[in-house]
């Protein structure tokens, strides 16, 4: 029998998760034959209404509906899973901030593989799911082998699959609720308080229209005057990936990437930064995007429109000089 | 608090290019530097202010060969107040799960109120915490950027979600987490300290010492395994632009100007 496929799928004020259908895609690529399922859990109207536009996509929606997920804790939802999933299934969900809480101790419990972090699927040859993952923030890829024979739980790279947007199902959906909920509320153990909102920043960069955006490359703090120069130069804000908000150089505010803000410039200067997935699903609206790097493997360059390979330390102050000598 | 952090040696991406061998069954490791894992330096440094704070040990461990010594004990240098090395033939290959049961064996040994993992390696994907959470039965939160000990049962963590937005969550004891950059800032390290616990004994447990049978763990036991590396399609890619710096930067000042990127 053809193990049927799962995709959890997230949702937000009544609408669902940019990669929702991403997953069906994905699930497509990874079995052609399988029966796919989505399953939804929330509570209320916007769980209605998700559920009720996903049925449009796939064939069969579970809808998980109680209270105490009115905002999904992981914990919780993995209990209610593992009572509702049939043995030797496997589940696919975003890896992001809700799947990488999830999945790991999903497939232990379920006794099945799990696979992390996958962004292709290259067929399933004896009971084995032949995949593509990237390692050292993307330099390499491998091709890895997954025993899925007993079941499997994946997480997929948002943006890795093209959304499916046919919306030719029209499917139906089963209120799985009551199987969910049958021994009790589960996961206890850790409980949801509140969301603490990203404190706002003294520039709103989600309104920029030019972005100098700095990295790692940068290597020292003090070094980032040549970034504030070249932006006055330019007339940008200076934005910038994780490793500079971790070293408390710059505020959270100028974050760009999915733990951070999601931009969407015209021209987007990209110093020093290697373009880890987190950092480019931060970059919407297709900006011009120049990469500025003295690795020339570095990831950034494949969704970068032009690419310098240099030192941005050396390269930088040059740049600004001829800008602001061009300008007068 | 007793509090336990599982760390990994990994080649350093920002001291190196990371490089494929030439028929693609491994990175060329010859001439990497290896380091702690970035994420780990944080759980690390997490775990010595909790017992700073509120009192307790910290115990580092990790799971590798002979050279995941100094890593442990790196991590003994920036206050850690003990460090284990499980290391075994048997442990070779390993896939997460794996790794996760060798964890699991060295949890039950010792009577821990916290175990904290980084919340991802770069050549890993976040997956040991979450399963040595359920392998426990323990509750477990990942990327956790913000921590705060309630008492002796409870602490208070943010996870990092969407936006840069925290989820905060009440937790019981024991359990595990996984730590996200960005919690603190972990301390520097000198040579002088890595000499002042040069001379500490670091026990190495086996699979024997941890009850361990082999089949579960290694190769044999890996439901994923790596078959080979490649160099990712480029796609599209950058039009990389070549030349002397002067040349470059003209022709790069001409294409901003021409989609407005400079006002």
């Amino acid at each position: 029998m053809t193990q049927p496929v799962f995709a959890y799928i997230l949702y937000e004020n009544g609408v669902a998760d940019d990669t929702a259908l991403e997953l069906l895609t994905a699930a497509a690529k990874l079995n052609p034959d399988a029966s796919i399922s989505a399953i939804v859990a929330g509570s209320g109207a916007g769980l209605d209404a998700v559920c009720n536009a996903i049925a449009a996509s796939y064939a069969e929606v579970w809808k998980i509906d109680n209270e105490a997920l009115a905002y999904v804790n992981a914990e919780v939802l993995r209990g209610m899973l593992v009572r509702i999933l049939p043995q030797g299934c496997i589940v696919l969900a975003a890896h992001d901030h809700f799947g990488m809480d999830l999945a790991a101790g999903l497939s232990n419990k379920l006794d099945a593989a799990y696979l992390p972090d996958a962004v292709d699927f290259e067929g399933i040859e004896n009971g084995k799911l032949k995949a593509v993952r990237e390692e050292y923030g993307g330099q390499v890829s491998t091709h890895v082998l997954c025993d899925i024979s007993k079941g499997a739980v994946i997480t997929v790279r948002p943006g890795s699959f093209a959304p499916d947007e046919s919306k030719s199902a029209g499917g139906q959906v089963l209120d799985k609720t009551a199987d969910a909920m049958e021994g009790g509320l589960p996961g206890g153990a850790r409980r949801f308080l509140e969301v603490v909102a990203a404190e706002v920043g003294d520039v709103d960069i989600t309104k920029s229209e030019i972005l100098v955006s700095v990295g790692r490359g940068i290597e020292d703090e003090d070094n980032l005057e040549i970034v504030s120069d070249l932006a006055e130069a330019m007339g940008a804000d200076v934005s910038c990936s994780r490793p500079i908000v971790d070293a408390k150089w710059l505020e959270k505010a100028r974050q760009v990437g999915t733990s951070g803000q999601t931009v969407k410039p015209k021209v987007y200067m990209a110093l020093g930064i290697s373009g880890s997935f987190q950092h480019i699903g931060g970059i919407k609206g297709s900006p011009f995007i120049v990469a500025i790097n003295k690795n020339s493997r570095a990831p950034i360059f494949q969704i970068a429109d032009v690419g310098i390979v240099d030192d941005i330390l050396d390269f930088v102050p040059e740049l600004t000089d001829k800008i602001n000598e061009i300008k007068g | 608090m007793e509090i336990l952090v599982c760390v990994k040696r990994v080649p350093d991406t920002s001291e190196n290019e990371i490089e494929i061998n030439k028929d693609g069954s491994d990175i060329e490791r010859d001439d990497l530097v290896y380091s702690v894992n970035e994420w780990d330096n944080y759980a690390v440094e997490e775990a010595i202010q909790i017992r700073d704070n509120v009192g307790g040990s910290v115990t580092v461990v990790s799971v590798g060969d002979e050279d995941a010594e100094e890593v442990v004990r790196r991590e003994m240098a920036m206050g850690a107040d003990k460090g284990i090395l499980l290391s075994d033939n048997a442990f070779e290959g390993s896939d997460g799960r794996g790794i996760a049961n060798i964890l699991k064996a060295e949890v039950e040994k010792g009577k821990y109120d916290l175990v904290l993992t980084g919340a991802q390696a770069d050549d890993g994907a976040g997956q040991v915490g979450g399963m040595l959470a359920a392998m426990l039965d323990w509750p477990y939160a990942s990327l956790v950027n913000s921590l705060e000990v309630v008492d002796d049962k409870t602490i208070k963590v943010g996870r990092e979600i969407a936006g840069g937005n925290l989820e905060m969550n009440e937790i019981d004891l024991p359990c595990v987490l996984s730590i996200q950059t960005g919690i603190n800032e972990p301390r520097y390290v000198g040579i002088r300290g890595i000499r002042k616990v040069a001379s500490i004994d670091i026990p190495v447990h086996g699979a024997g010492d941890l009850g361990i049978t082999p089949e579960s763990v290694g190769e044999s036991g890996a439901k994923v395994k790596r078959i080979d590396y490649f160099t990712p399609e480029l796609g599209e890619g950058a039009e990389i632009l070549e030349g002397s710096t002067d040349e470059i930067i003209e022709k790069l000042i001409e294409l901003l100007k021409a989609k407005g990127g400079i006002k």
